[in-house]
């Protein structure tokens, strides 16, 4: 069991910070005045050279958006956010649009290393084809370097590049930054985008179509494998700012994709928000599979700073037999408020989704999935796993419903949550709703404690304390993990040993 | 090799004392059995031994080779070569046993300076001691103790055992639940590993057991305390007599 080792020894090795992203750069950047207003509005679109639909698109989520409240059904307290209080844009200054490797700032690409994303194509070509001992024997450390993925890295609120895309495009795959796709593919922008998740859906995804600065595009056309792992990798940076991304997947006809995202930001003591919306579409007989590993700055032991992380991702099911599955391990932001969801539409299409999520210190998290079920025979499952340690809340909320035309709908659903220590909390919220009599729904769902009796028969073994936590709750979610591709697998094992530090004593 | 000198202790949530007064000495290369009616503070005694923190040492003292382990916690005490097989070994979902084994024995090993174990010395080693138990390795690959039937799971125990070298044993009624044709195998498992250098301290109800494992003393636990101490006979004496007896003369 090497990942529980390794979590092991990166354990032992952090000191009183446990969070390693959480360094800052100085990077001459470009913003908008701070606050939010049809001017800021027109600036980003400017910015970003824009075509006039967008703007107006904008604009009418923005008029809608002055009309809303923020919702407050969310299991989740925080001080009221005040919205002029914040950049809404800020590019590095180096980075007028999408570039070519050579153009990016050396000090940009420092960044990523840093991070573990070397965004160097020619270095991570060559390193596939480079196979001595040294590097076979360490083949899933970090899966960034094995060469097997391309990478769309955004910076605050610009993609600074995009790795693998010519490559790519030879299988006829577009990968670019949702920016470059408004520009350069508008007819599958103006088509999709908004299409699943609309621009009056919520609160925060009306004020994201709104200011959405940056974030993917993913075009997988009809019958094409997407030859490699594609991941965006999310960083925050700029003080005061706002990160809102926008990502758009569209698998054809026969398609699959499988996507990753990541996502740091420096610790900085006031709390940052990230508002993004996520919509992803397959028709007939394609699959997407979109895997998330969320590590934003959670705060500090007391409770201080921290992200906000208030995101809409949907996915619609909206071809015969096309499918849709999510996991997500979940361990950074001070509050998460997350629910992936799919729509199934087609017949016999299915949805999945799979979670960990993991709160410790004083963050909160509300996260779950919403499985809509309206056409013939879709099927949904739903595993999540709840981790609860410090003085953290964590929720799990879901909904499952099937239509009236929905027959044969089947749902399971499997929830259980873990609590460390007796000053945490975890919840769970399921709605289910069949307004078809052949609908199956089915859910399970434990609370257990990791038990003195536990934890007492791991140590007496000779494993030592925090290692026989970590090694109780790695078992706990191993059916999660398992769902992940193999390399993210070891990383989110080692993030989750990195998240519990400090739960015990 | 063990020196239990005047022990005292309770629970910690209620202060209820359990132990009182208890004290007994356990030389290596030694099998000492203990004996007691339910409820005479046997089980409580092993888990002081390993040291679970439900109790509190409220006197006297636990020395192993000379030294205190009161200040230990339980994975120093079982670095440092103490090991208890449960009569309750707990399950652990989603860990494999194989994995298990392989943490628990590179711990150990770690505490101690040493490298970990390369894969082929270690599958050698596990392949060896479950053939010994006749264990299955496909049982191996299962989450530990989840869905193990009474035996599996003691037999699963004196694997960790034999695995671990540890050097002073402390078996809780690890007959109970056993049918014969197990019990058997896990006395010799048990009976292979006495050494020189290696004692035994074996808690159990019935003579049954020590039929297997023969003990080079039995105590008799009552009320927190050794009130009776002999060679096996005593074992004998007990099983055909009952604990009254002894009881009365102690008190």
């Amino acid at each position: 069991m090497p990942a529980v080792q390794d979590t092991i020894d990166r354990v032992r090795k952090i000191d009183v910070d446990q969070y390693k992203y959480g360094f800052q750069t100085e990077i001459a950047v470009d913003k908008a005045p701070k606050g939010l207003s049809e001017d800021i509005i027109r600036f980003i679109s400017a910015k970003k050279d824009e075509p006039s639909w967008m703007l107006e698109w904008r604009l009418e989520a923005y008029r809608r958006w002055l009309t809303l409240e923020e919702p407050t059904w969310a299991r989740v307290h925080y001080p009221k956010i005040d919205f002029q209080d914040i950049y809404y844009y800020a590019a590095p200054k180096s980075t007028p649009g999408p570039s070519s490797l050579s153009d990016v700032d050396p000090e940009l690409l420092k960044v990523y290393e840093k991070l573990g994303i070397p965004l160097r194509e020619q270095e991570i070509l060559a390193g596939v084809q480079k196979t001595d001992a040294s590097e076979l024997e360490e083949p899933s450390d970090n899966v960034y370097k094995s060469g097997r993925v391309a990478v769309d890295a955004v910076f605050d609120s610009v993609s600074v590049v995009t790795t693998f895309k010519k490559e790519l495009a030879q299988a006829g795959v577009i990968f670019c930054s949702i920016s470059e796709a408004i520009r350069e593919h508008p007819e599958l922008v103006q088509k999709y985008l908004g299409s699943v998740v609309p621009t009056s859906d919520n609160f925060y995804a009306t004020l994201n179509s709104a200011v959405f600065t940056d974030g993917s595009f993913v075009f997988v056309p009809k019958g094409v494998r997407c030859p490699m792992e594609l991941s965006t990798y999310f960083r925050m940076n700029e003080k005061n700012t706002g990160q809102f991304e926008r990502t758009l997947i569209i698998a054809e006809e026969g398609a699959y994709v499988s996507y990753l995202e990541g996502c740091t930001a420096p610790q900085r003591d006031e709390n940052q928000l990230h508002a993004a919306v996520v919509e992803l579409v397959a028709l007939d007989d394609a699959e997407i599979k979109y895997s998330t590993v969320q590590n934003w700055y959670p705060g500090d032991a007391e409770g201080k700073g921290g992200i906000y992380n208030f995101v809409t991702k949907r996915g619609d099911c909206r071809g015969d037999r096309s499918k849709i599955s999510w996991t997500q391990v979940e361990t950074g932001s001070a509050i998460t408020w997350k629910y992936p969801s799919c729509i199934l539409r087609g017949d016999d299409s299915s949805g999945e989704f799979y979670s960990i999520a993991v709160s410790n210190g004083y963050q909160q998290v509300d996260s779950g999935t919403k499985m809509i079920h309206l056409g013939k025979n879709t099927s949904s499952r739903i595993i999540s796993k709840g981790i609860a340690a410090g003085f953290s809340q964590n929720t799990y909320r879901g909904q499952v419903s099937a239509h009236r035309k929905a027959t044969n709908a089947r749902n399971f659903t499997n929830c259980d949550s873990l609590l460390i220590g007796d000053q945490c909390g975890a919840h769970t919220v399921p709605y289910m709703e069949a307004k078809n009599s052949t609908a199956q729904f089915e859910h399970e769902a434990t609370t257990s404690k990791i038990s003195e009796d536990q934890k007492f028969y791991v140590m007496q073994r000779g494993i030592p304390e925090e290692e026989a936590i970590a090694l109780i709750v790695n078992g706990f979610v191993k059916d999660v993990i398992q769902q992940l591709p193999m390399e993210f697998a070891v990383e989110a094992q080692k993030l989750i040993g990195i998240s519990l530090e400090g739960s015990v004593g | 090799m063990l020196e239990i000198k005047n022990l005292h202790a309770r629970i910690v949530d209620d202060g209820t004392e359990i132990i009182r007064g208890l004290n007994l000495t356990v030389k290596a290369g030694e099998v000492a059995a203990i004996m007691g009616p339910n409820g005479s503070g046997k089980s409580t005694l092993s888990y002081i031994l390993a040291g679970r923190e439900d109790y509190e040492v409220t006197e006297g003292d636990i020395l192993y080779n000379g030294q205190s382990i009161l200040e230990m916690d339980p994975a120093e005490r079982a670095t440092s070569g103490i090991f208890l097989a449960f009569q309750y070994p707990m399950e652990i979902p989603g860990v494999a046993t194989m994995e298990f084994l392989k943490v628990a024995m590179n711990e150990q090993r770690k505490a101690r300076g040493e490298e970990p174990l390369k894969i082929p010395e270690f599958l050698k080693r596990v392949k060896e001691a479950a053939a010994s138990l006749s264990m299955d390795m496909a049982m191996l690959k299962r989450p530990l103790n989840v869905g193990f039937s009474g035996g599996e799971k003691k037999r699963a125990e004196i694997l960790q055992m034999k695995l671990l070298e540890p050097k002073l044993c402390v078996l809780d009624e690890t007959d109970s639940g056993l049918d014969i044709d197990a019990l058997k195998i896990v006395s010799d498992g048990v009976n292979a590993l006495r050494a020189p250098d290696r004692a035994f301290l074996v808690i159990t109800h019935y003579q049954r057991l020590l039929e297997h494992i023969v003990p080079d003393s039995v105590h008799v636990l009552y009320k927190g305390q050794v009130i009776k101490s002999g060679d096996k006979s005593l074992a004998l004496d007990l099983e055909a007599n009952g604990y009254a007896g002894v009881i009365g003369e102690a008190a």
